[in-house]
């Protein structure tokens, strides 16, 4: 998407009064609109870390769909799996980087059995593939409850990662002068890291290695891709353990910020769905954009209007498709 | 189709004839009674809790109530009132019971008191439902609730905030329905009235796990934050709040100061050590019924809780009045129960949480324990006793009519900025 | 989405099942159901099952006709319901009481409404699109009636809603009820087949085959999809009154995700390619969530309910309905030779 010189100029407008508003003293008047300089920053930083867990659920569901128009409905119940499986071996071995590793490999054979045993066998029938996932979704919910029960768990994260830690982000100086700055758990900045590199990483994945080469051309004409001699099958299958793996992953990863309970799967599915039609289905900056929009939305409607902030994000993802059908960063259909 | 169709049709007629003969069949020896909790969804693990609680009260009356053998005919939820009255209108109009006990959570407990209406044949027991509006307003004469509901549980925390621990302005966080505005309301009626403030509410969508943003948004001067957030919101509020730095004391709900709370590990053990809070059974309580019972609970389910939760309590009192007003009439409902709703309205009993009876409109008066996070010898966090409220009622022990004038809970009531 | 295309189901002549002894031996058999069935046959197996089929008729005319899976039918169907507990009466006492002649029409009109701006919404991006756009709408009105006080009373609802005395018959009773919804259940039986054979219903099969043709050929294809989300709005919202009525409440779990999973369920499972699977699949669904509980226990309904539907995806698209064609056709292969 190019950006016209006028809403260039807009975002950089934005992007200055962002940096004016997290750098700056601020005066009465914007407390008095905004609340204390702690809430409004705090906010848009939950809205950003938010926004990389969302981004890392995401991608996966974005990067299928991309290849092979599977809508993966189940998505939501392989993030679940994924923090449960996490959490089994991060409890069983007591580390919890083995917990995370387990989280993307079971998930990603899970992914690549489920493309092979399933979704093979229905190919270019993709409403008959979405009827299975939902399918899946609902014995996978319940075969979870009768697992693990109703109980609901939670990591403990190493103490590397656990804690606060001090920004240079001054809120208020003292009467005596000190300054005060804003002090936010390292987890959740972890969390905006690790989506960021993984962003980058699937990025690189698909524009520097011959396998993106395969996904890409996939993506533009699958027929095409079979008739120059790619084993298609393989290639699919890589691309569902991909994003299989991202789901359990975001799943550990997501757990350890805030716990793992049944419904998570419907709720992280949604997040994923609202993400992808804001963003544009089958884009991975779409994605991120998506993910960027629903979070900071949902952040800054429970910090500041909470009653009705959940319905924002759905405000969102309908003006979008009332104006852009195909999302922010999606191509025509 | 139409012969699928048919064949069906078929088989349903013969289904419901079967039904009627062998509910003829089993009448004289036998008495089937209804217990109805959740035991799909989410909330599966209590509404296994609760059917031990009703199971223990039967057990200890070794299967027999008023002559007859007792035996239960199980219905089952998935929490929403729904498919609670769904369960219930099966387990009355087609498995025939004349008593229900249940259900589990306070929304299903006010659309089957409103079912309950349209049976007044059939007496219905609660389960552990808490909602006030149950028995308070507009009750349904078959209803009966020998537990107590989410106001009464906060009996005593609002003057023991005001009073020990010198509160003054007091922030809330709770999710947003019908049960947290409950306990709210309870705590704030004796905090409010003592000359307490409560500067802002936080009503948290439900199934919001993230509650950073919602901490960040809570006053910075107030001396200290009422959370009624259970089980693993809780945890995930505690870890946030001290994530966040937040250095204000907490007071807790009914709820928030469960096990899930106390046993997890890490630096929110600080954030919860002294937090007060109040509720219908105490895990500690020295109290020799109290300990029979927790003794009686772990013997008969080896693989149950490491204590009976609040659930198997409401269920095991609420049978145990249903199994003694049985005695009492002989087992005879013959009379479309009208003898034994009676024997039931009378009944005063000893349970394991102290006397309980009913009031004029079939809700229980019993005892509410106010407690506080201490931490035992062995370094683990428990809940330390500090004062029984005895026969605590619906009202909290203001006047009906009074008490009606406070209006219906809801977000913004009550208030008291 | 060929296997799934109701194309091949399309009979060659109209009127050909409606006509047919079977249907006639059907509704008989609909009809006397009463004479032989408990209360609780009739009323919670019987005028629920008949309930929830006309929901799910809404979504198979969609989904087999249009092509368009929505999932936000049992949401258009639930907003009725509410127009129902919010301008007729509750026991909350918010309700307008008007009475039940400008009740009705209005919530239907509200559901109808409700379906045709999802429809705005859904159509210009077609396809797999439909499922997961019509997902996230339905999610939304669940959030909204759960946060909001003002209209909807939250998270509790309402309660006390009751089909009102009408010629002398209270049709909140069991044998009343259970007729009321068989003759809507017909009558929204018998439009959707009019309406599939009616040009309208022509052009939006063609359109389900093939948009860009009907496109070249003049035809406004966003319209007659829209147009089509309208019409099953108009029976969702007949479905919606007849819940609500039927549950005597209602409150946001009564649309919230697993019910509009439970709708397409039935939908799926009975059989997309015909209205008749819709009620073949309520039936089937109303049957199991009923009795599980005496057969296997409550407790994994929904890993039985979530196989069969797998199962029916996987092995007969048409569902049950398709496992009956079948059936009959080996039957009839049968008896060739004796003849």
């Amino acid at each position: 998407m190019k950006l016209s010189p006028l809403s260039t100029v807009l975002v950089a407008l934005l992007v200055a009064m962002l940096v004016w508003l997290f750098v700056a003293s601020w005066p009465d008047w914007l407390t008095g609109v905004l609340g204390a300089k702690k809430l409004f920053v705090t906010t848009i930083f939950n809205g950003v870390t938010l926004a990389g867990l969302y981004f890392l659920v995401a991608s996966g569901f974005t990067l299928v769909f991309g290849l092979m128009r599977n809508v993966n409905l189940a998505h939501g119940s392989l993030y679940l799996l994924g923090a449960y499986v996490g959490y089994t071996v991060a409890e069983l071995t007591g580390y919890w980087l083995i917990g995370l590793a387990a989280g993307f490999l079971v998930l990603s054979a899970v992914g690549a059995v489920m493309q092979i045993l399933v979704f093979r066998r229905m190919e270019g029938d993709e409403l008959r593939q979405t009827l299975v996932t939902i399918g899946l979704s609902i014995v996978a919910a319940d075969l979870m409850l009768a697992t693990w029960g109703g109980k609901t768990y939670q990591f403990s994260i190493p103490d590397w990662l656990n804690g606060a830690i001090t920004t240079p982000i001054i809120l208020a100086h003292r009467s005596n002068g000190d300054a005060v700055p804003l002090t936010y758990p390292f987890y959740r900045l972890v969390v905006l890291a690790a989506a960021i590199a993984i962003g980058i990483g699937l990025w690189l994945l698909l524009n520097r290695t011959r396998i993106g080469v395969m996904i890409r051309a996939g993506v533009d004409d699958r027929m095409m891709l079979s008739a120059t001699g790619v084993n298609v099958h393989m290639v699919f299958a890589a691309v569902f353990a991909i994003g299989a793996g991202l789901a359990g992953f975001a799943g550990v990863v997501g757990g350890s910020a805030l716990s793992i309970a049944p419904g998570e799967d419907v709720r992280y599915l949604l997040a994923s769905l609202v993400v992808v039609i804001v963003g544009g289905m089958g884009s991975i900056p779409g994605a991120a954009i998506g993910a960027l929009l629903i979070g900071l939305a949902e952040q800054i409607g429970l910090a500041y209007f909470p009653t009705y902030g959940v319905v924002l994000t759905f405000v969102i993802m309908v003006a979008v498709l009332a104006f852009r059908p195909q999302g922010i960063m999606g191509r025509p259909a | 189709m139409t012969f699928a169709k048919g064949l069906f049709l078929g088989t349903a007629a013969s289904l419901a004839l079967a039904a009627h003969l062998s509910a003829a069949a089993a009448e004289d020896d036998t008495l089937k009674i209804g217990l109805l909790a959740t035991f799909e969804g989410a909330f599966t693990v209590l509404g296994e809790d609760s059917k031990r609680g009703a199971e223990l009260a039967l057990q200890q009356h070794d299967g027999m109530a008023g002559g007859k053998k007792i035996e239960w005919v199980i219905g089952s939820s998935d929490a929403s009132p729904d498919s609670a009255v769904r369960a219930v209108r099966k387990l009355v109009e087609q498995d025939g019971v004349q008593i229900v006990v249940g259900p589990l959570s306070g929304d299903e407990g006010l659309a089957v008191k409103d079912y309950a209406k349209t049976q007044p044949n059939v007496t219905f027991v609660n389960g552990t439902s808490a909602a006030q509006d149950t028995t308070l307003r507009d009750p349904a004469p078959n209803f009966f609730r020998f537990s107590t509901d989410g106001a009464q549980w906060m009996a005593g925390l609002g003057d023991y905030a005001y009073t020990e621990k010198g509160y003054r302005n007091v922030a809330t966080v709770a999710e947003d329905y019908s049960f947290p505005y409950t306990q709210v309301f309870g705590f704030m009626a004796e905090f409010c009235k003592a000359g307490g403030h409560v500067v802002s509410k936080s009503w948290v969508p439900i199934g919001n796990k993230d509650y950073s943003s919602v901490i960040a948004a809570i006053p910075a001067d107030v001396d200290a934050v009422y959370v009624a957030l259970g089980g693993a919101d809780g945890v995930n509020f505690l870890t946030q709040y001290q994530q966040a730095g937040g250095t204000a004391p907490l007071i807790g709900g009914s709820i928030t100061a469960d096990q899930t709370v106390l046993s997890s590990q890490g630096k929110q053990k600080e954030a919860v050590l002294g937090m007060p809070s109040a509720g219908p059974i105490a895990d500690t309580w020295d109290d020799p019924r109290w300990k029979d019972f927790v003794a009686a609970y772990q013997a008969a389910f080896p693989d149950g809780f490491p204590s009976p939760s609040l659930f198997a309590h409401g269920y095991y009192v609420n049978t145990e009045a249903v199994l003694k007003a049985l005695d009492e009439v002989n087992g005879d409902l013959s009379d479309g129960g009208a003898k034994f709703r009676d024997a039931l309205s009378k009944l005063e009993f000893d349970t394991p949480t102290g006397m309980v009876k009913l009031d004029a409109n079939r809700n229980a008066i019993a005892d509410i324990f106010v407690t506080e996070v201490a931490e035992g010898e062995d370094g683990n966090l428990y809940n330390k006793v500090v004062e029984v409220k005895e026969g605590v009622n619906q009202t909290l022990g203001q006047p009906i009519e009074e008490f009606l004038k406070l209006g219906v809970v809801g977000r913004d009531n009550p208030d008291c900025p | 989405m060929s296997t799934l295309d109701p194309a091949a189901a399309a009979p060659a002549r109209p009127w050909s099942i409606a006509g047919s002894p079977l249907t006639w031996a059907a509704l008989a058999l609909l009809l006397v159901y009463p004479f032989v069935a408990s209360p609780f046959f009739i009323y919670q197996v019987g005028g629920y099952a008949l309930v929830l089929g006309i929901i799910a008729l809404s979504l198979m005319f969609l989904a087999g006709y249009g092509g368009m899976v929505s999932l936000s039918q049992m949401s258009a169907a639930g907003l009725a319901g509410y127009m129902v507990a919010i301008l007729g009466s509750n026991s909350v006492g918010t309700g307008f009481d008007w009475p039940w002649w400008v009740v009705v029409p209005m919530a239907v009109l509200v559901g109808a409404l409700f379906s045709t701006g999802t429809g705005l919404l859904a159509v210009r991006t077609a396809g797999i699109y439909t499922i997961m756009i019509t997902l996230a709408i339905g999610m939304a009105l669940f959030l909204l009636t759960q946060q909001n006080y003002a209209i909807f009373n939250g998270h509790s609802g309402f309660a006390g809603i009751a089909a009102p005395v009408v010629l002398g018959v209270d049709w909140h009773q069991p044998v009343p009820f259970y007729y009321l919804a068989l003759f809507v259940a017909a009558a929204c039986y018998a439009a959707v087949l009019y309406v599939a054979r009616a040009p309208f219903g022509l052009a939006l099969q063609a359109i389900r085959d093939n948009p860009r043709r009907m496109h070249a050929l003049g035809f406004h294809v966003l319209a007659h999809r829209v147009a089509a989300y309208a019409f099953a709005g108009v029976i969702a919202g007949l479905g919606g009154v007849l819940l609500v009525w039927f549950n005597g409440r209602i409150s946001p779990g009564t649309i919230g995700v697993d019910r509009m999973i439970d709708i397409l369920v039935i939908a799926i499972v009975g059989g997309i390619r015909h209205p008749a699977g819709a009620f073949l699949g309520a039936i089937f669904f109303v049957i199991l969530e009923t009795f599980a509980i005496d057969i296997v226990g409550a407790e994994r309904f929904n890993t039985m309910i979530g196989m069969l539907f797998l199962v029916v995806v996987v092995f007969s698209p048409d569902g049950l309905l398709g496992l009956w064609g079948k059936a009959r056709r080996s039957l009839q292969r049968q008896e060739l030779p004796n003849n």
